[in-house]
């Protein structure tokens, strides 16, 4: 038996089907995973996602700690409530997660770690922070409520604490509420709030929004929502074996400002040696569905699909690959042992519900 | 609680098979197995004319999860795939007993239907899986 978040009795009673997910026992739908998945693109959906980790990292010394820890800048984070997307990698410049950072106030920073990593992440956070003015404290007496959708903010807004700003959140920016947290971020591509909150409140959260209209929705729709947002997820798409600059994720790194962050030399090396492998969009030609680890042809060598989905939205199959870097604009997926033609697109493919341009229209022309 | 119809025969993996007045059969997979595998998204039928021996993986259903194979419940020529599921994969979660059956075939052989679960039989399978 996995762990469980104090959801667990509600998602049963709400008819979730369970998959262990990272050692804890998640809802993988509750009933129809592209129902949910076009709610969160149509109106709204909710997501327990109190398996992730939040920890926060207080003292003097945080702001240069995170500097050496994390591959992005903190230095952009400003103003208060500012929040940044970053890898945190080993000193050979593999990916040991990708988090978000939040700037709460002076010597109070927060993250959110991915489930799966969240005891190496602490392990190697904690041994990083030796010298530094720094406490890190893993905050599992909080879950997540991620609400998603173009009518998550609306919807969720009144069943926050009495005077929370949330309504004036800026996208990717949070604001305390007490001992509530609420940020304008997510992991679909919509609209929304990540709440942190006090487990104690997080079934009559949960139950306020299913009664307010919002559907709850499974890791199954998470799934599709983030590859269609063209986001990257830990274990499938990158992991310690491999760098940002391979994971589609060289935006995230941060380069410009001089500073000595773990595994710098290691991506600087890489990027010295050249023909660094590139993570792409591919977008099906063909009927079928792409699957994680299908190996791709291409004019200049093989690679392999990373994830890969039907997408709901475009009603197509799309996915993430890893190919060397000279792959041209054509490849061929083998899919049980047929070779699919696939097209090499430019991610997110879905954006606030709609299909990017350039992601269907060359197929569309193509039709007789 | 999945829908077992009395009227016809079942494998252990979730298969189904209805006997036609001519001889043939049809074949599909069972509800449970649809509620299963969830929304599916892609069917690959096999096409008429093929040989197939019992157990084969003989079609393959893809759920917005993953990809599974249908085996085939007994060894035959398949008359043809049910060629809707192409652009309508739906028909297996919607009706997996009706329009979403996967094939028609001529059965090799009728005793090995008469070895198939029947619909008490299945039932009992899948409580026992439970």
């Amino acid at each position: 038996m996995g762990q469980r978040t104090p959801l667990y009795d509600a998602h049963l009673a709400a008819g979730a089907r369970l998959v262990d997910f990272g050692g804890w026992d998640m809802p993988v739908h509750y009933g129809s995973q592209v129902e949910e998945h076009h709610a969160v693109r149509r109106a709204a959906g909710a997501f327990d996602v109190s398996h992730m980790c939040v920890v926060d990292l207080t003292g003097d010394g945080v702001r240069p700690f995170l500097g050496r820890l994390l591959a992005n800048d903190v230095g952009r984070l400003t103003r208060p409530g500012k929040a940044l997307y970053s890898c945190m990698l080993r000193e050979d410049g593999g990916v040991i997660d990708d988090l978000i950072v939040y700037f709460i106030q002076p010597g109070f920073f927060r993250l959110v770690v991915n489930a799966g990593t969240a005891d190496k992440d602490l392990a190697w956070i904690r041994s990083q922070a030796a010298g530094h003015a720094v406490e890190v404290t893993a905050r599992r007496d909080l879950g997540i409520v991620a609400v998603q959708g173009p009518g998550a903010r609306a919807v969720c807004t009144p069943l926050l604490p009495a005077g929370c700003p949330a309504a004036d959140l800026a996208p990717f920016s949070a604001t305390p509420c007490g001992d509530w947290f609420v940020a304008r971020t997510g992991y679909t591509g919509e609209d929304g709030f990540e709440v942190i909150l006090p487990v104690g409140a997080l079934p009559g959260f949960w139950s306020a929004l299913l009664a307010a209209g919002v559907r709850p929705c499974g890791l199954g729709a998470r799934d599709t929502l983030r590859l269609e947002a063209g986001m990257n997820l830990y274990g499938s798409d990158m992991d310690e074996t491999v760098t940002p600059l391979e994971s589609g994720l060289a935006w995230t790194v941060a380069f410009s400002d001089g500073r000595d962050f773990i595994g710098r030399a290691a991506l600087e090396a890489q990027l010295a040696a050249g023909s660094v492998r590139r993570l792409v969009g591919l977008l099906l030609e063909d009927r079928g569905v792409l699957r994680s680890h299908q190996r791709v042809v291409t004019a200049a060598g093989e690679g392999e699909v990373t994830s890969g989905t039907f997408s709901p939205t475009l009603s197509r199959s799309i996915g993430l690959a890893r190919l060397p870097a000279a792959a041209g604009d054509r490849v061929e997926v083998d899919i049980r042992g047929r070779l699919l033609p696939a097209r090499i697109v430019k991610p997110p493919f879905v954006r606030h519900g709609r299909a990017l341009p350039g992601i269907l229209e060359t197929t569309e022309e193509s039709k007789p | 609680m999945s829908q077992v119809p009395a009227d016809l025969r079942y494998t252990r993996s979730h298969e189904w098979v209805r006997q036609l007045p001519d001889g043939s059969v049809e074949v599909g997979i069972t509800d449970h197995a649809q509620a299963a595998l969830g929304d599916l998204v892609f069917v690959e039928v096999p096409e008429g004319g093929r040989t197939v021996g019992s157990g084969d993986a003989f079609a393959v259903v893809e759920s917005v999860k993953a990809a599974s194979d249908v085996y085939a419940p007994i060894a035959g020529e398949v008359i043809s795939g049910n060629d809707a599921l192409a652009t309508r994969p739906e028909l297996i979660n919607e009706e997996p007993y009706g329009q979403g059956y996967i094939a028609r075939l001529r059965p090799g052989s009728a005793a090995e239907i008469e070895g198939l679960l029947d619909a008490a039989q299945y039932t009992a399978h899948l409580a026992s899986e439970a």
